[in-house]
């Protein structure tokens, strides 16, 4: 499905009635090309959520317009259309656990697509699909979700947004208060789905890993505007343009920028993880 | 260095009907100005015991002894104080120094100290541009700052930390980093909860709580080199792909900054 994502001078703030705030984005232009995988960077405070928020049509845009495959979200944002798009965007936002509410696992899974018209029946055996896909036992369907440990509840929340079968993505900070283990099995299940299902992903996060080892593309904003967008081994070429926007490389880069300044030698190419960093210092007989 | 807390025997049940503890026996001293990294498992009981710490729970069984004198039952010490790791759970007032000033209007002090407090605590985590800014209107990762500066202006004279980090870029993790670095040099005591392996590796202690106990309380080099179930700093990480491609590493534990100089001084 052809799902790119076309924003238009867009410009928005959280303005409530009459006292005046700045723009939470400015003038952003941007076009995501569908079936990509995008990571969104930037300090905190850069208008990182914000941009999914207007994905999704949760917050609108005070001028320019945002376009998701066919459907569109401009003035006077009928509420059709903003439907259409909730339809298609499937968010998962910070601490998605929050947003459990339901007796039951089972319940809450099947909220959202039978908001969108899903037969109960149908809804149920999707549930089923979802809790397995996230690694889940189908026994847990019945309890509730707040007897869940917290990577539990996170991955039921996330169990939530996919059995809406959006065709586009957005999520922000899925792995954050996760331990090691249970980050890494969130991500590489959203990895997978994303491919399998070409889905256009865009993740917002601050772990340089896990935008080295899933995004081919990157979007780095700051102040409610975007500075970069380029493919991810690109953006992590500039090491000084990360720093001058408060950004880190990824630990292997890092690495490797430390030891070429050191020993005054240059390793053949750009290492964004660990296993191309070891291979990279023994091919050129560092170590 | 004087003890500040603690820990003796500690337990706990969140269900009372059943006999697992999600707690069980729990002991260790924390130090004057020494930074402790609690790790473990989601699950592991690492919040449930930060919890028991702040008295937000009462023991089972056990007790808590801060500088020596036991905290009775029931009673709330203001020399420990917590960071939870999502700040809306902790937010009350209309502005961001209002809001830090709260915990210090509940304890009447006058206002001109108020004043100080206040400001020294924005200024530590960056945030005096924002002082008059509405908590609610801010990203993540400011209101984790705001959270962290309304219970820096208490200076309890323990810290816990409960992953108070997580929504925070790399460069304002360190640069918070740096501060706790700083405060406790000047006698804080920390108790960071952390699934950030670099962040444990900066601390002077690791604590690992496996189902509720203690399993292990050592320094970092140590229990990186030793313990194999537990993900490592990224230096180890390297060390450990270099060794599986046939290098000959040396077989000890290394910062980051003596991994660099290895692999330069081999040459």
């Amino acid at each position: 499905m052809d799902m790119q994502i076309e924003l238009k001078d867009v410009s928005a703030n959280y303005q409530l009635g009459p006292i005046r705030k700045s723009n939470v984005l400015n003038t952003v232009n941007l076009t995501i090309e569908s079936g990509t995988f995008t990571a969104l960077i930037g300090r905190t405070g850069a208008g990182k959520s914000s941009l999914l928020k207007i994905l999704n049509g949760l917050l609108l845009p005070t001028k320019g317009s945002v376009r998701i495959g066919e459907a569109v979200i401009k003035q006077p944002y009928p509420k059709e259309d903003i439907r259409n798009i909730r339809k298609q965007v499937g968010m998962v936002f910070q601490f998605p656990e929050s947003q459990l509410f339901a007796e039951t696992v089972e319940k809450d899974i099947c909220f959202g697509p039978m908001n969108f018209g899903v037969p109960l029946e149908e809804a149920k055996k999707t549930a089923k699909k979802m809790i397995e896909l996230v690694g889940l036992e189908p026994s847990i369907l019945s309890k509730s979700p707040f007897s869940l440990s917290g990577g539990q509840k996170r991955r039921v929340a996330i169990a939530g947004i996919l059995a809406m079968e959006p065709a586009v993505l957005v999520l922000d900070e899925p792995g954050a208060g996760l331990d090691p283990q249970g980050k890494k099995e969130i991500m590489s299940l959203i990895s997978s789905w994303h491919q399998q299902e070409g889905l256009t992903t865009i993740l917002v996060t601050h772990d340089m890993e896990d935008v080295a080892l899933y995004a081919d593309r990157v979007i780095l904003m700051d102040q409610g505007k975007i500075i970069k967008y380029e493919k991810t081994k690109t953006i992590f070429t500039d090491s000084d343009l990360l720093e001058s926007w408060g950004l880190e490389l990824p630990q292997a880069r890092r690495f490797q920028i430390k030891i070429e300044q050191e020993t005054g030698m240059k390793l053949p190419k750009i290492c964004l993880t660990l296993d191309e960093l070891a291979d990279a210092l023994v091919m050129v007989g560092l170590v | 260095m004087g003890v500040v807390l603690e820990v003796e025997g500690l337990s706990f049940r969140y269900d009372k009907k059943q006999d697992r503890s999600n707690i069980s026996d729990v002991s260790f001293q924390l130090r004057e100005g020494e930074w402790t990294a609690l790790i473990g498992h989601n699950g592991s009981g690492k919040s449930t015991l930060a919890h028991l710490l702040v008295g937000l729970l009462q023991p089972d069984a056990g007790q808590l002894k801060i500088n020596g004198t036991v905290l009775m039952k029931e009673s709330v010490s203001w020399d420990i104080g917590i960071v939870f790791q999502n700040p809306e759970n902790q937010f009350i007032g209309t502005t961001v120094e209002d809001d830090v000033a709260f915990g210090l209007e509940n304890i009447n002090m006058p206002y001109k100290q108020m004043r100080e407090r206040v400001d020294k605590a924005l200024e530590y985590v960056g945030m005096t541009d924002y002082r008059m800014a509405d908590p609610s209107q801010l990203s993540g990762g400011q209101k984790q700052r705001v959270a962290i500066a309304g219970m820096l202006a208490l200076q309890p004279k323990v810290l816990i930390l409960d992953e108070a980090f997580v929504m925070l870029d790399p460069r304002s993790r360190k640069e918070l980093m740096d501060t706790i670095r700083k405060l406790t040099n000047k006698g804080m005591t920390i108790l960071s909860i952390t699934h950030d392996m670099e962040e444990a590796a900066h601390a002077d202690k690791v604590m690992v709580m496996k189902q509720g106990k203690v399993a292990k309380i050592e320094s970092p080099s140590q229990l990186f080199l030793t313990d194999s179930s537990l993900e490592k700093p990224f230096a180890e990480k390297l060390r450990n792909a270099l060794k599986n491609r046939k290098c000959n590493v040396p077989e000890k534990y290394m910062t980051e900054a003596e991994m660099v100089l290895w692999i330069c001084k081999s040459n």
